[in-house]
């Protein structure tokens, strides 16, 4: 029999139960949701925003988006039509807001996508999900000019600037004095062995094509080689790996016969395509080299791990042996095995180096400026990353990120 | 005079548009049609360097020159190559196209294509690289012979890396403390000073100087100073 005294008792005991259990509700919904397209980039990237209310009660935020008409297209009548974005921290929608990126192009306009439709939803701390909240459709456009590229803009117009002021200093008369440099001087001296020892030289323009700047730059040597090959009436060979480069090259070759005032000289078929292979195209070269024992070999152009199996033949059959390379990784190999090496940067100044014209050489000047502006710049980083390190939170430590983000750092 | 301007011209059209490419989206289209300009001229030249390597084996093999046996074995395998690939001979069927030959893959192994690449290319091709190791010893051998304080420098610095790349690195100074102020006589924090501090600043240097002669010799190009890779016949 139930005592009636202890009805009330039993409702307080579950008033009390229920008071100490944890109060379940969701987070209030996300609020100021918007999407704007990220100014100053190539497009396809969003900048979704949103507000969080109550923060502590907030453990995820959920970022979806509309399918574009050609996903809607591709994937045919999809049940879902959100695709899910990212689930973030509900923090990430402040400031200037979760970056999107990788939204697909329009069909129509390569420089757009579709209007897209951003949602927001909160996730709380009882894992319970808010109504999503939708943002005004956004298009994500490309822009004219990309704002993270200003920096690299500056850069390269100062580098311009130097190069074409100094080109006008040396036509009006400068003085434009280029150190000599040894590996071109040598130039005469390995074709004049070869002419005496009635061999021929070897001339190797690298294993890339003629849009390969290296190319272009071994290829003007080569003129220079191939005049001093037909004033001596020494036989030179250029194997080539690319076509484009055996048609340069005898252009090449031929105009410097031309100039050498010996045209009859010329052979065509010095100048011959081998294989695009790497390794097909050095295993011929090497074997011609060990067969016909050359007394010259010049290396000039994009070289990778055949550098040192051409170079190490080459010192083998006892050629004396000019490399020229911008490729930095070859340059160590080249420099163990050749008896003179063109590094990098004097690599490209041959050209001018070799032509003798003023304009030519106030462009190397104009380089060496560039130079300049780059020490400059190593010294300035480094005084300012010395002086945030020693302040961390001092007004160079922000003077030192702001260098280095300049720079791209 | 036009066939000297045309191609200048062409250079600094291109040039500059490459240059904008860079910093504007909206010429990245005319960027690819440039580079693919190039892709079709270089598939035309392709016909040239292929009728030149014809021309100069024929001619090997027609004169009985030494070495002639080298160039009908390399005619056969361009032969052999050029049919099989262009022909599709023996393609694996494809799947949604059974009865269409030319749909066939002709460059899985299971085709004839396809074997004579993974199977005698790749390991001729294999065997050069691998030969490499062999130059490099040969080169490295010369190059550090301590015959003047540049090679000892060179010498002293190789064998701490070959050293601290080898368990008898490890064997040798691992005892060392890491927190020690000992700790840089430790093989493997030598070879990180050298790696990151001294090589890392020589090969910056080289770089710089890289970019900037590419910067300058673009601009002589562009701007036709320089004309050298242009025939003056």
């Amino acid at each position: 029999m139930l005592r009636i005294w202890r009805v009330p008792a039993m409702l307080a005991a579950l008033l009390a139960l229920t008071a100490t259990a944890p109060f379940a509700a969701l987070p209030p919904d996300p609020a100021d949701v918007s999407a704007v397209d990220r100014p100053g980039d190539g497009g396809a990237a969003v900048f979704v925003r949103w507000r969080v209310p109550a923060p502590d009660e907030t453990a995820r935020a959920i970022v979806e988006r509309s399918r574009t008409v050609a996903e809607a297209t591709r994937d045919g009548a999809a049940d879902e039509p959100w695709i899910l974005v990212a689930e973030v921290d509900p923090l990430a929608g402040a400031g200037d807001g979760y970056l999107v990126s990788g939204l697909p192009n329009s069909k129509g306009d390569r420089h757009a996508s579709d209007e897209i439709v951003f949602r927001v939803a909160f996730i709380g701390t009882d894992g319970e999900r808010t109504p999503a909240i939708e943002a005004a459709p956004v298009v994500a456009r490309a822009n004219a000019f990309l704002l993270d590229k200003i920096p690299l803009a500056i850069v390269c117009v100062i580098v311009s600037a130097a190069v074409l002021a100094w080109i006008l200093l040396a036509r009006a008369g400068w003085s434009v004095k280029i150190r000599r440099i040894a590996a071109l001087e040598a130039i005469d001296e390995a074709v004049g062995r070869a002419t005496e020892m009635g061999r021929s030289v070897l001339f190797v323009p690298g294993i890339q094509d003629m849009n390969d700047i290296q190319t272009v730059a071994g290829v003007t040597i080569l003129g220079r080689v191939a005049k001093t090959a037909a004033e001596y009436d020494a036989k030179l060979e250029v194997p080539t790996s690319r076509s484009i480069v055996m048609t340069a090259a005898r252009e090449t070759v031929q105009s410097a016969h031309f100039a050498a005032g010996r045209p009859e000289t010329y052979d065509e078929s010095s100048i011959r395509y081998i294989t695009d292979e790497q390794f097909g195209y050095v295993a011929y070269v090497a074997g011609r080299m060990v067969r016909e024992k050359p007394a010259a070999c010049f290396y000039m152009g994009a070289f990778y791990a055949e550098s040192l199996v051409l170079a190490e033949n080459g010192n083998a059959i006892g050629a004396i042996q000019v490399a020229g390379t911008a490729e930095a990784s070859q340059l160590p190999f080249f420099v163990a095995a050749c008896d003179y090496t063109l590094i990098g940067e004097e690599f490209y100044a041959a050209s001018a180096y070799l032509s003798g014209e003023r304009d030519q050489l106030g462009s190397i000047k104009g380089q060496d400026l560039g130079k300049l502006f780059a020490a400059a710049a190593i010294v300035v980083g480094a005084v300012l990353a010395t002086l945030a390190s020693l302040s961390p939170s001092g007004p160079m430590a922000g003077a030192s990120t702001a260098f280095r983000a300049f720079f791209g750092g | 005079m036009m066939r000297r301007t045309i191609p200048m011209l062409i250079l600094a059209s291109a040039g500059l548009l490459l240059i904008v490419a860079k910093f504007s989206p909206f010429t990245v289209s005319w960027q690819e049609t440039v580079l693919g300009w190039f892709n079709i001229l270089a598939a035309v030249a392709f016909v040239l360097g292929a009728g030149n390597l014809l021309a100069v084996n024929l001619e090997q093999i027609s004169s009985r020159r030494p070495g002639w046996a080298y160039a009908a074995i390399t005619l056969f395998a361009f032969a052999v190559t050029l049919v099989v690939g262009m022909f599709k001979v023996g393609a694996v069927p494809n799947g949604m196209h059974p009865d269409i030959h030319l749909a066939g893959a002709h460059d899985v192994p299971q085709a004839p294509f396809g074997w004579i690449y993974d199977y005698m290319l790749v390991p001729l091709t294999s065997t050069m690289f691998a030969m490499l190791a062999f130059y490099v010893a040969s080169a490295a051998f010369r190059a550090f012979r301590a015959k003047n304080i540049e090679a000892i420098l060179l010498l002293g610095t190789a064998f701490i890396i070959l050293l601290s790349q080898t368990a008898a690195g490890m064997f040798l100074t691992g005892w060392i403390p890491e927190d020690s102020v000992f700790s840089f006589l430790r093989l493997d924090v030598m070879k990180r000073g050298i790696t990151e501090h001294i090589q890392t600043a020589g090969m910056r240097a080289i770089t710089i100087g890289i970019a900037l002669g590419v910067a300058a010799t673009s601009l002589r190009l562009i701007f036709g100073i320089d004309k050298s890779y242009l025939s003056k016949t």
